[in-house]
């Protein structure tokens, strides 16, 4: 398998995606925000549909879109009055509408809008993966230069909130981390499941873990075997590598969840 | 003795026309230890809310420390329990970790606790009695010694005020003794400022200095031994 470049690059953007969409998807999990991910990728899926109307990176436009939304999503919710899971619902049918209309104009309802609603890892080129690299590297950086004051305001937002925490940046600094996670999270596992990334490995790492910090580097290690294990099992069985990536994170869940009560006994 | 919160005819409504707080002048000096009781509804909380800034008055003044509350400059030297103060998320916060987060504003943002906070956390944890415990999940311990736990992250802050509301909540009554007894300790070694809120006040009546009750306004403010009789009547204070 490693012989095969195609593969070589696949589990690199893989493990870049792997460690990253936990390491984010964690902040978003602790604090009852485990569907933000999902509204995100909702709205780059307008992202991308604009990139492919406009012949422009749909990547790019993704960023963009899912920057916008992620932004948006926060001031609903932190400023606007709105309840937060209205927010997101007015994020997720707003996005998804104008992904439709979008798609529809450019007349794109074909395999190029496939690979990105359902990923196309196996298609990953040497700049892309160098694209992934990059920004997961700021990425991670970013999550491990504020992990503490983003684990606090897990801990007691309104506590930190009273001693002059800055809780709408941080809050808006994680919104942006998980808009740049959705975008490069597109070719691993696409929009459709990007959400399930961040979430799957951190449930799962809830359940086991003794400690908020081995909770969060346990997640990072779901995460991480997840992709890689669900990429190889792809590969030998023939089967859609974004699926059997997030299947597999589904079934260390389970395994997780059944060791956690087992434990509790 | 200085003025370290003083509320100056402050009035407060969430709707137009329906004050939850009317008229409310309440001064309270550095290093009291003081608790604030009344019904529930009675705008215990919304008053907190006002003295930590996190409500501006519809009419009057909130200060702390001769600064209007909403833009106090030395936040960090506010600490704050929360009611029904419980871990978000779904991690398992170990006592310590719940701690540290108090040092959150005082000893930065960015990057690893130092050595110096790392004491500060040691020592909070160590003076709630949790010593045994630090490294614990929060979660698995008892009502009262989670509530420790959040006294001893305000703690780890260094506060010259602390606020707590409804401590006690959810608090078998041993504990709610043994609450008492322990901020009645931190209190004479600290020095610190201490509101009490409590929809009652039994656990702290024998400890605090000054007891205010707050229904709308406040209708008694003075030393708890000087409360008349018919206020200890719960069917009193929910009239």
């Amino acid at each position: 398998m490693l012989e095969l470049e195609f593969m070589r690059l696949a589990l690199g953007a893989g493990a870049v995606v792997g460690v990253l969409a936990p390491a984010v998807g964690f902040f978003l999990v602790q604090r009852r925000q485990s569907l933000v991910g999902d509204g995100i990728g909702h709205v780059a899926f307008a992202g991308v549909a604009a990139g492919i109307l406009l012949d422009v990176s749909p990547i790019l436009t993704a960023l963009v879109a899912a920057l916008l939304g992620g932004v948006a999503i926060e001031f609903l919710r932190s400023k606007g009055g709105t309840a937060g899971d209205q927010a997101l619902a007015l994020v997720f049918y707003t996005g998804i509408a104008a992904g439709v209309v979008l798609v529809s104009a450019a007349g794109a309802l074909n395999v190029d809008l496939f690979q990105y609603l359902f990923g196309s890892i196996l298609t990953v080129t040497r700049t892309d993966l160098a694209i992934i690299a990059a920004l997961g590297a700021v990425g991670l950086a970013t999550v491990g230069l504020l992990y503490r004051p983003l684990a606090g305001i897990v801990v007691d937002e309104e506590g930190a909130r009273v001693a002059g925490v800055p809780i709408g940046a941080l809050n808006v600094t994680v919104a942006a981390l998980a808009a740049v996670t959705v975008a490069l999270s597109m070719r691993v596992v696409g929009i459709l499941l990007v959400a399930a990334l961040m979430v799957l490995p951190v449930s799962a790492a809830s359940r086991i873990a003794w400690s908020m910090r081995s909770a969060f580097l346990l997640s990072i290690a779901v995460g991480l075997v997840s992709v890689l294990t669900g990429l190889t099992i792809s590969y030998y069985a023939d089967l859609p590598p974004g699926g059997t990536i997030v299947l597999v994170a589904a079934g260390a869940f389970c395994l997780a969840f059944a060791a956690g009560t087992l434990r509790g006994r | 003795m200085s003025l370290a919160i003083d509320l100056d005819g402050v009035s407060f409504a969430y709707r137009a026309g329906q004050n939850v707080l009317e008229s409310v002048d309440l001064e309270i000096g550095e290093g009291e230890f003081v608790a604030i009781a009344g019904p529930n509804g009675g705008g215990k909380t919304t008053l907190v809310r006002i003295v930590l800034g996190l409500e501006r008055p519809s009419e009057g003044t909130a200060s702390l420390y001769g600064e209007p509350a909403h833009r106090f400059s030395r936040r960090r030297t506010l600490g704050y329990l929360a009611q029904r103060s419980e871990l978000g998320g779904d991690a398992p916060a170990t006592v310590r970790e719940v701690v540290s987060a108090g040092r959150l504003a005082a000893g930065g943002l960015l990057g690893p606790l130092r050595r110096r906070d790392r004491e500060l956390v040691t020592g909070a944890i160590e003076r709630v009695g949790l010593g045994d415990v630090a490294d614990t999940p929060v979660r698995t311990l008892s009502g009262g010694m989670q509530q420790r736990a959040f006294i001893a992250k305000a703690l780890a802050g260094e506060p010259s005020i602390l606020v707590l509301d409804e401590p006690t909540t959810g608090v078998d009554a041993e504990s709610q003794e043994s609450l008492a007894s322990l901020l009645a300790r931190l209190h004479s070694e600290l020095g610190a400022t201490i509101l009490y809120v409590s929809h009652e006040f039994g656990a702290v009546e024998h400890f605090v200095e000054r007891l205010v009750l707050v229904r709308r306004t406040i209708v008694f403010d003075g030393s708890p031994q000087a409360l008349p009789g018919v206020w200890h009547d719960p069917s009193h204070a929910h009239a």
